[in-house]
């Protein structure tokens, strides 16, 4: 039994370094949490309730406004989905254009394999429908078009 | 007084010199600047409509009910956020408020449960009065649309649930876990539609959460979202009766919320001098133990030990007792017979008791359980500064700048006070902690200690010289306070030996453990950092050099002039309600009540005069002088009121050999303690809220204990004390508590203008209350030591005669847990066992592993006193070589192992240093499974 959980205790206490090193790299900086927790979520894919509870440790925080400031920030998850994200802006100027009539298409696309995620307002409005992709911003979409984005994923 | 609840103004109160005149409605108003308008509109009577708004904390402006208009001014601002200003015109009640307010109120009910009539909170609801005061008649949007009503209530808390369907997201729940106490367990989780209010993080419930039950939440809610389980089960009180709690020192007061004869809930009074309104899970939720199976209420009595209890009526009981008191006076001689007053009973009840030992019994061997605590600290102050008693009121930490925490743990044993502290600390506050555990002030969310100096157990002594010889040899000392206040020849030779250099920091570090850098910037910065105010607990009475270190604390605080005024001073935080109270009572051997000496003639004559008697003027015996008399055979009888010594008191085997030699012992308690199982005679006690009288907090604050229920046992415990006296032939007559305490002021110069009359009018008095002082004191020592010079005294560091050594190579220490209240008798029997259900080792990590312990494991813990078993908890709170354990639980046992050392002035047992010897076990000890059969069998009732 002993023998057996060890990689698994390994592995949390790995984590554990590697989110302190985060937070060492942030610790000094003028409010430093928003930071830690972009890089947290960029190094992990999510801030977990353990990476959590450690950053509100470092910081002399409670852990519930650890808690309430992940849970606010779409940015931040508490769990990782490995799938692929692409965030559509259904936002006034987009839906004007027509983004609503494209959201079935890019739903049958993405189906389980793809996270189609609702933004509003990507700063595009000029040419929208827009949608993002990771850092990558997609303009002046048609359901083809998005329907190929998704399916590139 | 009836059940309203107190008005809420909406807004804290603001402080200030200037005031500001408005209009309201067409009223004029005048309030200090700062006030917010609907605090402005509350105070001349109007009621804003308001959901998210309480006067215990800063404005929000969230739930838009309170809007106003004001002239000149654009919009519809919240009352809440807008500070009244000189001349401005504001209106509360115009037609487009009404159509705003409604519409909100429109919004909030769409998504709240139409079950009023089957609601706990129905009739006692702010969402249900500001439905009412905005005229809500329909909600246009029906309640079909998305909602809240299917999410599931959280009730793990033993006390209250949280049914988040109800909840209108005001937070006003989480702003006073933050303001308020200073836990930060709460957040609203999410946003948007999605926010909801969250305990800890989204896998915690409320009891897994950070929440440590202080209540302050539940009494926040403005709905049944948050509400008491008792609520929910008995209904909404009927009648309040303001009381003072019976647990620790602060002495916060609540009103006990009634339904018949029933207890329906404990809220905090807001006009609390000590508390503000403020609660922790103790005074606030842990009372259900005066109705516990185990409570005894018929009076009863045994020829020997070894039989069954008998239950008898009071009168057999009493005359039971007297005779035996009798007999054995006539034997033995007044000198073998004697009492003990406690610290949790009132003034006016602890009063009888010495008073029955003094004119009764025959002689002074009284004796009360602020021995084991704070005698010290009755010594120690009163020899430096003349008087027995903390210097200020728990307010002036609201004015300190530096704050030194000295062998206390404010967050576990006087939680509402610290909840203040803290509140100052996240003001800017700098804090010290002198303590060899880390305790939750050193870091806890949003504040840290600036130092933590993780001394050696038993080195207080030479740590605060080494504080000293900083202060004195870098030229900190204040010296025109000294000159003007103290004794300057005592000073000079204070500083001559602080200076000398094997008291430096460097050199005591070998002692201490202290890092000698740390321990030269915190001296410099209590010295410098603005007022310095300190705070000590039994951490510095339970040595051996208790007394010591209680002088060394009076000589920092003089040298450094931080007396005689707000946010400075010097303040032991009391262990139990009445400890103050109880010491000025003259419950000790060797003092009549404010401290005046048994040998001095004007006083005793002042005495016997008053109860026609004469009094033997020698000092009587401390309770280890007791135990140690009745070994040998010359001290046979004692009555004990309200006190537990046999789990209480250190070196068990030897509390035991004492009581088993006596003949008489005459146990006053509420429960069978572990002490009644060598008593002869059981006297069934009342809970504090069975009786009146009054008890004197950590801040000499004097406060009434109110009648909330009459006494299931049948009688008070002043009465019963009487009974006793009666049936001695003393012929008292005392009708109620306050004839009492008309004889203590009239016997009292510090107590000379108390009365419950004025208790009762004003509230609270801090003594002294006389000529000279008749508003009371709030701070002493303001114009001059009540002493006339403060004294400063050599405190030379002589180590404790316990050591370690091979055989025993740790230092075990001893403390308390927020939850449980010191041997348990009450907080056992509550359901405040959820968070403590017996008590652990706390042990260092590197001694662990040395033992192959791990946190669960049953430990073996060993002195060369005793032995016990318990659990072990793996932390690195304490350094390497220091082990850590409650004394809560008589299943442990824990103070078996304690020594019988004590502190040379006052016989204070070192509770906190004992050396001891940790190894992994499998289960309780031998001794302990013979306890608890001994236990078993010494508590059987016989059949009527």
């Amino acid at each position: 039994m002993e023998r057996q959980s060890e990689p698994a205790i390994r592995i949390v206490v790995d984590l554990q370094r590697k989110v302190l090193e985060i937070i060492a790299v942030r610790l000094g900086e003028e409010a430093p949490l928003l930071p830690i927790l972009h890089d947290v979520q960029a190094a992990f894919g999510c801030v977990d309730e353990a990476a959590q509870t450690t950053i509100a440790d470092a910081l002399n925080l409670s852990r519930a406004e650890v808690h309430g400031v992940v849970s606010f920030y779409h940015d931040f998850t508490s769990s990782a989905d490995l799938r692929p994200a692409l965030h559509l802006c259904r936002a006034e100027a987009c839906q004007a254009r027509g983004v609503e009539r494209m959201v079935a298409a890019a739903e049958a696309a993405a189906g389980q394999r793809v996270e189609l995620k609702t933004t509003y307002c990507l700063g595009l409005c000029s040419v929208g429908p827009a949608a993002r992709v990771g850092d990558g911003l997609h303009a002046r979409l048609d359901e083809t078009g998005l329907v190929k984005l998704v399916q590139s994923l | 007084m009836g059940y309203e609840p107190q008005q809420d103004f909406g807004t804290p109160e603001a402080r200030s010199e200037v005031s500001v005149t408005l209009t309201i409605d067409g009223r004029k108003v005048t309030v200090p600047a700062g006030s917010s308008v609907m605090r402005a509109a509350a105070e001349c009577g109007g009621a804003i409509p308001k959901l998210c708004a309480s006067d215990n904390l800063e404005a929000f402006g969230s739930c838009r009910m309170c809007l106003i208009e004001v002239e000149g001014m654009r919009g519809t601002p919240a009352s809440c956020t807008t500070p009244a200003t000189e001349g401005m015109v504001v209106h509360t009640q115009t037609p487009r408020l009404e159509k705003l307010r409604r519409g909100v109120m429109e919004l909030y009910i769409s998504d709240h449960p139409l079950d009023c009539l089957t609601c706990s909170a129905n009739n006692d609801c702010e969402l249900q009065d500001a439905a009412a005061q905005v005229g809500l008649r329909d909600v246009r949007y029906g309640y079909e649309g998305a909602n809240h009503l299917g999410l599931t209530t959280d009730s793990s808390n033993p006390y209250f649930d949280f049914d988040p369907s109800k909840c209108i997201a005001c937070s006003r729940c989480v702003r006073a876990c933050d303001e308020v106490q200073g836990t930060f367990a709460l957040t609203i989780d999410g946003r948007g539609f999605a926010s909801k209010v969250s305990a800890g993080q989204a896998s915690d419930d409320f009891l897994s959460s950070e929440c440590v039950s202080c209540g302050a939440c539940v009494q926040a809610c403005p709905t049944a979202t948050l509400q008491e389980k008792a609520v929910k089960e008995i209904g909404k009180p009927e009648r309040a009766v303001v009381t003072t709690c019976a647990y620790c020192g602060v002495g916060c007061t609540f009103r006990a919320e009634m339904r018949g004869e029933q207890l329906v809930r404990m809220v905090p009074w807001k006009d609390g001098k000590a508390n503000h309104g403020h609660s922790c899970v103790k005074g606030r939720f842990a009372w259900g133990y005066g109705h516990h199976k185990d409570r005894i209420t018929s009076p009863m009595v045994r020829e020997t030990i070894d039989q069954p209890w008998r239950e008898v009526s009071w009168d057999e009981a009493i005359s039971f007792a007297a005779q035996r008191l009798g007999a054995i006076k006539a034997q033995y001689g007044a000198r073998a017979l004697g009492g003990i007053t406690s610290s949790r009973c009132s003034n006016e009840e602890t009063f009888l008791v010495q008073k029955l030992v003094r004119a009764g019994f025959g002689a002074n061997n009284v004796d009360t359980c602020a021995r084991v605590c704070h005698s010290p600290t009755g010594y120690g102050l009163k020899t430096t500064f003349g008087t027995s008693a903390g210097t200020q009121d728990f307010d002036s930490v609201m004015d300190a700048d530096v704050i030194l925490v000295i062998g206390a743990n404010p967050t576990d044993a006087h939680p509402v006070f610290a909840s203040r502290m803290k509140r100052r600390l996240r003001q800017g506050a700098k804090l010290i902690v002198i303590d060899p555990r880390r305790i939750d002030l050193v870091r806890s969310p949003h504040i840290e200690a600036v130092y933590h100096l993780p001394l050696q157990p038993g080195t207080n002594v030479a740590v605060l010289t080494a504080m000293a010889h900083v202060i004195v040899t870098e030229g900190l000392a204040d010296e025109d306070f000294i000159r003007e206040r103290c004794d300057w020849d005592e000073y000079q030779d204070w500083a001559r030996f602080v200076s000398e250099e094997r008291h430096s920091p460097e050199v005591l570090e070998a002692v201490t453990r202290v890092p000698a850098a740390d321990l030269r910037a915190a001296a410099r910065l209590y010295a410098e950092g603005g007022n310095g105010a300190i705070y000590y607990g039994l951490g510095v009475t339970e040595h051996s050099q208790g007394s010591s270190t209680v002088m060394a604390i009076a000589n920092l605080a003089m040298a450094t002039g931080n007396i005689g005024r707000r946010g400075v001073g010097v303040n032991p935080l009391r262990g139990q309600n009445n400890v103050q109270g109880a010491c000025d009572m003259g419950s000790f051997p060797h003092e009549l009540s404010g401290y005046r000496h048994i040998s001095d003639e004007a006083t005793r004559a002042l005495f016997e005069a008053d109860w026609g008697v004469t009094l033997d003027p020698e000092p009587g015996l401390r309770i280890p002088n007791m135990l140690d008399a009745a070994v040998d055979g010359s001290f046979r009888a004692i009555y004990i009121q309200g006190e537990d010594i046999l789990q209480s008191d250190p070196d068990t085997h030897h509390v035991t050999a004492g009581l088993k030699a006596m003949e008489l012992v005459i146990v006053h308690d509420l429960f069978l303690n572990e002490t009644a199982n060598y008593a002869h005679v059981f006297l069934p006690g009342s809970t504090f809220l069975e009786k009146n009288g009054t008890f004197t907090n950590a801040e000499r604050r004097i406060q009434l204990v109110r009648k909330v229920m009459e006494p299931a046992n049948g009688l008070e415990d002043w009465e019963v004390t009487q009974a006793l006296a009666n049936a001695m032939g003393l012929g008292w007559s005392y009708t109620h508590p306050s004839e009492i305490m008309d004889e203590i002021a009239r016997l009292t110069p510090s107590f000379a203008s108390v009365s419950h009359t004025r208790l009762d009018a004003e509230g609270s008095l801090q003594w002294p209350v006389n000529e000279a002082h008749p508003n009371g004191s709030s701070i002493m020592h303001v114009d001059g030591f009540v002493r006339g010079r403060g004294k400063f005294v050599v405190t030379e560091y002589i180590p404790t005669d316990e050591r370690t050594g091979p055989r025993f190579p740790l230092l075990l220490t001893t403390g308390r847990i927020l939850s449980q209240y010191n041997v348990g008798a009450q907080t056992r029997r509550t359901a405040n066992n959820v968070w403590h259900e017996g008590d652990v080792l706390e042990i260092h990590p590197a001694d662990a592993e040395n033992r192959g312990i791990r946190s669960g494991d049953w430990v073996h813990l060993a002195s060369r006193k005793g032995e016990t078993s318990l659990r072990a908890v793996v932390t690195d709170r304490l350094a390497p070589g220091v082990v850590y354990t409650t004394f809560h639980h008589p299943e442990t046992q824990a103070n078996v192992i304690t020594t019988e050392f004590s502190d040379w002035a006052t016989n204070c047992p070192e509770y906190k240093v004992t050396a001891v010897q940790v190894t992994p076990t499998n289960g309780p000890s031998d001794w302990q499974k013979d306890c608890a059969e001994q236990s078993a069998r010494a508590r059987r009732i016989a059949p009527e």
